[in-house]
């Protein structure tokens, strides 16, 4: 909504608001409490801009102006091209929405230049949002869509020319959907059998390997007493560890009656040979290398089971 | 699935019992009986057993034979000690910076339907601001006969109401819409919470402002923080049951739950739910604002995007036995999780033990409200094989929650927004539960 001509025009219709509410506008203010919100207040805040360039406020900024900028305060995070260090992209990826994978970027994915203008007017720089001049937010819109292809090195926008910018991703939004209303239209229709559901239930995905790890400790994530209290995501080691008992005498960091597989994993750290030493060790049983007493014979356990859980103790039994 | 509870199944009686120190030996004696070793082991769990055991019966406790803390010691309380494992937490990698990030609520510690209000998850664009209430404004213009301007002080003289809803960020379990990603139900699901949320109907304030009724469609709700985030909602909903809050779970909002002042849009994906709310203007079109058109918008196959997907719909998860927890014994366990829906009310969850083989219905908990979270339960005896646990909600639609494929279908892989497939958790012999897609 525009800051000028729409707030005028509710200034206006606030002096009348006594006569106007309770006419045209329904019942006048019950409570009554509060301020009316004054011309100057409702300017200041009233910074949004909508598709058609409404609230857009006067100024203008070229593509090179808006370079001097964006180096200066949004290349640290978006990149010197926009593609972007680490923060979202903002360049690149047109027409690939559709491809696999998409290359989801402001460029490839905006529908209106209008949002951009907003956005950057309202909350970047990330760190000091809400500091650039109209002139400033003009030209890095310029830029920006200029980093995409979409304008001329030499572009200019202002209030007129902003909002007749074609985005290449301008017709690529739909609102045919059921997710506008309370009783919209659901795009699944599963029905609630209850026997015999299904001839057969295949496992199509697990954690992969490389996420494994990368929420720390889950065994510290549940509560400390529970029905189900939790195991390290990872189980494969430690699971094999503790199906054959060997968590009775050895722990993952601390000694209990063996030395604990980190120790073990430490003491042999860069030998060669230790698999096959410790795999023997742990089929036959040994002694005197850690204290006095002996570990058993662990003859039920197969090379192959052996050998894996050798290797998860020596890789650091994590 | 088993039809009734037979074996009573030994189980560590929860939650009231902890754990020992002797619990990791404990279990692994039971499987370590068979071998040459059993002296051992049982050498090493009663030595545990003995450290860890001294205020057991018949010795009397060393806390029933002291003082405790007074009162005070902790004015505004908080949780036990024992209790530090219950926490927010971010899933490493998914975002740039901890100032627009996501911290996830552990919902497979917590029980019933109330999220405690320093546990409900995070979602912010710039980071928490200071704001002061003193000076914090909320302006209602736009198409309307008065606009105006309020404090704190004058939105609490409103009459208010207080409602029980969940929040659902849009993004919820988006992370597995191609694959399983997380561990657990904290990462899956953790993007939920709800709370008995207190304020001022939004239509009371729309009301003493004096829409235009003829051309009002839309409002905007925008947030006072650094990002100034923008979200429009249909003038239909806002004046239906949305709320304009200063409380939560009986206190005021947290401060990263936007103290002083947020939106509440009942049912609809979090983001809807504007916090450090300082300005709604009412307007006749879609503001097709940044988190409406390059956020939040649903990439279907082709590369279309659906804009303006409100709505979450029926969901549900098993929050025990969930992935990262592991079954300590054979026999009786209770299946326990949540369901809603942001079109209505929960009407019926089934659950599965066989990944959707065959299915039985869980009991609901009361109370059940319309968009809000409802805790359901199951008996299940687990006879120590390979399992897999799925949860299936039905609510006052009559919509069935999907499968995964039944999703991917219609929407494909690569969308971030509105994953509500049925879960499952793989339990194995072990006892170990992780998630697991099946099809």
């Amino acid at each position: 909504m525009s800051r000028s001509s729409e707030v005028a025009l509710l200034a206006l219709a606030a002096v009348v608001a006594t006569f106007l509410s309770a006419a045209a506008m329904g019942a006048s203010p019950r409570f009554g409490f509060g301020q009316p919100a004054t011309a100057a207040e409702i300017a200041g805040w009233d910074i949004d801009v909508r598709p058609d360039g409404t609230g857009l406020p006067p100024g203008r900024g070229s593509v090179p102006a808006g370079q001097a900028i964006y180096d200066a305060k949004c290349a640290n995070c978006h990149g010197t091209f926009g593609e972007s260090n680490a923060y979202l992209q903002i360049a690149g990826g047109v027409g690939s929405l559709g491809k696999d994978p998409p290359l989801r970027t402001t460029g490839s994915k905006l529908n209106y230049a209008t949002t951009l203008w907003d956005y950057i007017n309202r909350a970047m720089p990330f760190e000091a949002p809400k500091t650039l001049s109209p002139d400033d937010v003009y030209a890095l819109t310029a830029y920006v869509l200029n980093l995409n292809d979409i304008l001329p090195a030499d572009a200019v926008l202002d209030q007129k020319s902003l909002p007749l910018v074609k985005m290449p991703n301008r017709d690529g939004m739909t609102t045919v959907h059921g997710f506008m209303v309370r009783d919209g239209k659901p795009d699944t229709h599963n029905v609630a059998c209850m026997t015999n559901c299904v001839a057969q239930v295949r496992v199509a995905s697990e954690l992969p390997d490389y996420a494994r790890d990368q929420h720390g400790e889950i065994a510290a994530q549940s509560r400390m007493f529970s029905a189900s209290p939790a195991v390290p995501a990872r189980l494969s080691g430690l699971d094999a560890a503790r199906a054959s008992a060997c968590t009775a005498c050895h722990g993952v960091s601390e000694k209990i009656v063996g030395p604990s597989f980190r120790d073990i994993a430490q003491r042999y750290e860069g030998d060669g040979a230790a698999v096959q030493k410790l795999v023997a060790k742990v089929k036959a049983g040994g002694g005197g290398n850690w204290g006095t007493v002996p570990m058993p014979a662990q003859a039920q356990l197969d090379d192959a089971d052996a050998r894996a859980l050798v290797a998860w103790i020596l890789a650091g039994a994590r | 699935m088993s039809k009734r509870v037979s074996t009573p199944g030994r189980i560590r009686a929860a939650p009231e019992q902890p754990l020992t120190a002797a619990t990791p030996a404990d279990r692994a004696r039971r499987g370590f009986l068979r071998g040459a070793a059993a002296a051992l082991a049982v050498g090493a769990t009663s030595r545990a057993a003995a450290d860890a055991g001294k205020n057991l019966p018949p010795d009397v406790p060393d806390w029933s034979r002291t003082l405790g803390v007074p009162i005070l010691a902790s004015p505004y309380g908080v949780p036990s000690v024992h209790a530090a494992n219950t926490k927010r937490r971010e899933s490493p990698g998914l975002t740039r910076t901890p100032f627009s990030s996501v911290a996830f609520t552990p919902l497979q510690n917590l029980f019933g339907i109330i999220t405690p209000s320093g546990l409900h998850f995070e979602r912010h664009h710039a980071g928490v601001p200071a704001v002061d209430p003193a000076q914090h404004r909320l302006m209602i213009h736009g198409l309307v006969a008065n606009p105006r301007i309020y404090t704190m002080d004058d939105l609490m003289r409103f009459p208010s109401v207080s409602r029980i809803h969940f929040i659902e960020c849009g993004a919820n379990t988006g992370m597995e819409w191609s694959n399983v990603a997380v561990p657990t139900v904290q990462y899956s699901h953790g993007m939920l919470s709800c709370s008995e949320w207190t304020g001022v109907p939004l239509s009371t304030l729309l009301d003493e402002a004096g829409v235009d009724a003829k051309r009002a469609r839309f409002v905007l709700a925008e947030g006072a923080d650094g990002a100034s985030l923008t979200r429009t909602i249909p003038l239909a909903m806002a004046v239906d049951d949305v709320l304009v809050c200063y409380g939560q779970n009986g206190e005021l909002l947290r401060p990263e739950q936007g103290f002083p002042l947020r939106l509440l849009v009942p049912g609809v994906q979090g983001v809807s739910s504007v916090k450090w709310l300082r300005r709604i203007e009412v307007g006749d079109q879609p503001w097709n604002t940044r988190e409406e058109a390059l956020h939040y918008v649903d990439l279907m196959p082709g590369g279309m995007h659906r804009q303006y997907t409100w709505i979450q719909e029926a969901k549900s998860v098993i929050t025990s036995p969930s992935g990262g927890q592991v079954l300590l014994d054979r026999g009786y366990h209770q299946i326990t999780g949540l369901a809603w829906s942001g079109r209505g009310k929960v009407v019926r969850v089934d659950v599965s033990a066989d990944g959707g083989r065959n299915w039985r219905t869980a009991t609901l908990q009361t109370p059940v409200l319309p968009k809000s979270l409802t805790r359901f339960r199951s008996d299940w005896t687990w006879d120590g094989g390979p399992a897999l646990l799925q949860s299936r909600v039905i609510d006052d639609t009559g919509f069935v929650q999907p499968k995964v494929q039944q999703l991917r279908e219609v929407r494909g892989t690569r969308s971030i927004y509105h994953n509500n497939a049925i879960q499952t958790w793989r339990v194995d012999p072990t006892g170990n539960v992780s998630n697991v897609q099946v099809e």
